[in-house]
């Protein structure tokens, strides 16, 4: 278990400890998210509650309850449940934490899954609340770069919308705790709020702006990069000149040091070229399998379980 | 220092003198206090006084009126230096300071739209202080409140 924690709702619940307890047991875990058979929580039922549509996070999730021998749950279509009755969230929990021991909850309301754990007799994972958190995307992402990079002293670059993407946010606020250099990398628009650039430095790591990709190739370890939503933008036009001048095409890549990853939440819509997924910098795709791993390890601190 | 000598309006007899208020926020903290035109007590307000700790500040006294709890947590959190002077027989029979609290629970309303709070969710909005200058951060979304307070009580 986790020493302090019942709940995973938001990276700053965890301190720099907890993370590596959790990154160490996810490498043990490996081989069982690979297929090796595992009984390790083999009488534990996850409940799956998606208010939104997901992919990864959910598959994720289920694979990852099923690798470690239990079972999941959940109410397919919120069409088709309860919730189009107009049942309160606070009571499905109430519901559901009798039949589960542990839920996963993703729900378009930020703060959702704090006021989940309230009312919850079992653990609740938040699987993205909103423009919220997403805790488990942050674990996933920093094993990538322990996995395939290395967690400490590395130059990282955050790529694309950096001032409404929270989980970004909270991604920076957790590499903060490694001592990396970071660069982040936006149009002005979408430029990381001043008060956590501060917090940021504040923590003792150094920041630099640009606006520029190719600006910072040369210089990183890790790049990351996320999607430009549209519907930040109040013109097409706008959009389509920001998004394009955040295109990452193979031929970007000759600066580029010979260990540098390629990393993004994914679904990437045109950020990264096909023409990069052939580079051996390109990570996305094995970050998405970490997903797996590190959730359960997430389950496994929560649920107990002997490893 | 005497109230009868700092205020600029008629004493009161029995009631309760609230001092120090932030410039400005006088109407609110009637407001907080729940008074109406049809409340009946009387009820003075000076604002932009001159002071000596804040350069102006307002005050409020009200006749045959003590606060409640909350009330204080609400001045507090818009004029977290005002005093609190209780009166009988025109004499201050007790004076103390509002105290910031450090979470607040149910009197501040969360100005996220997208905050579950404000939502049909059975759950009271909730908030981290901090002093200093007042900085509210919600307990379940995380937004911060740091302007305009007064507009988003409940």
């Amino acid at each position: 278990m986790f020493q302090s924690l019942n709940h995973v709702i938001s990276m700053k619940d965890f301190t720099r400890e907890m993370i590596d307890e959790v990154l160490e047991l996810a490498e043990k875990l490996e081989p069982f998210a690979r297929g090796k058979p595992c009984r390790m929580l083999e009488d534990k039922l996850l409940a799956l509650l998606f208010y939104e549509p997901s992919t990864r996070t959910r598959l994720s999730f289920d694979a990852a309850i099923k690798r470690l021998g239990g079972s999941s749950i959940d109410f397919g279509m919120v069409e088709a449940s309860s919730v189009s009755k107009g049942e309160t969230l606070a009571d499905t929990i109430r519901v559901v934490s009798e039949y589960a021991d542990a839920i996963v909850l993703r729900h378009p309301k930020e703060g959702a899954a704090r006021m989940a754990s309230d009312y919850s007799s079992v653990p609740v994972i938040n699987a993205g609340d909103g423009g919220g958190h997403h805790p488990t995307q942050t674990l996933l992402d920093l094993y990538t770069i322990k996995r395939e990079s290395k967690l400490e002293e590395i130059d990282i670059a955050l790529v694309g919308d950096l001032r409404y993407g929270r989980t970004v946010h909270s991604f920076a606020y957790a590499l903060s705790l490694y001592g990396v250099n970071i660069y982040l990398v936006s149009p002005p628009q979408l430029q990381m709020p001043q008060h956590i650039k501060s917090d940021l430095v504040h923590r003792g790591i150094t920041i630099r702006e640009t606006n520029s990709i190719e600006d910072v190739l040369g210089k990183i370890d890790v790049l990351y990069m996320t999607r430009i939503q549209k519907e930040r933008f109040a013109e097409q036009s706008e959009y389509l000149a920001v998004a394009g001048s955040y295109r990452l095409g193979s031929e970007m890549l000759y600066s580029a040091r010979e260990n540098l990853i390629i990393m993004h939440p994914l679904p990437r819509v045109n950020e990264i070229d096909a023409s990069v997924d052939a580079t051996s910098h390109a990570c996305y795709f094995k970050q998405s399998f970490y997903g797996v791993p590190t959730r359960m390890a997430v389950l496994v601190k929560l649920l107990g379980g002997n490893v | 220092m005497s109230v009868k000598k700092e205020l600029l309006v008629r004493p009161i007899e029995h009631g309760t003198v609230i001092d120090h208020i932030n410039a400005g926020q006088a109407l609110n903290v009637i407001r907080i206090i729940g008074i109406a035109g049809s409340t009946g007590s009387v009820v003075s307000i000076a604002m932009n006084v001159a002071s000596k700790e804040m350069e102006l500040k307002d005050i409020v006294k009200i006749e045959g009126r003590e606060l409640d709890s909350k009330q204080l947590d609400k001045i507090s959190l818009i004029s977290p230096d005002a005093t609190i002077n209780i009166i009988r027989n025109y004499d201050v029979i007790s004076k103390y300071n509002v105290e910031l609290p450090e979470e607040i629970t149910g009197i501040v309303r969360c100005n996220n739209p997208d905050c579950i709070t404000n939502s049909d969710e059975p759950v009271a909005s909730s908030f981290t202080v901090t002093k200093k200058p007042v900085i509210l951060r919600c307990k379940y979304c995380d937004h911060i409140i740091s302007e305009e307070i007064a507009e988003q009580l409940i």
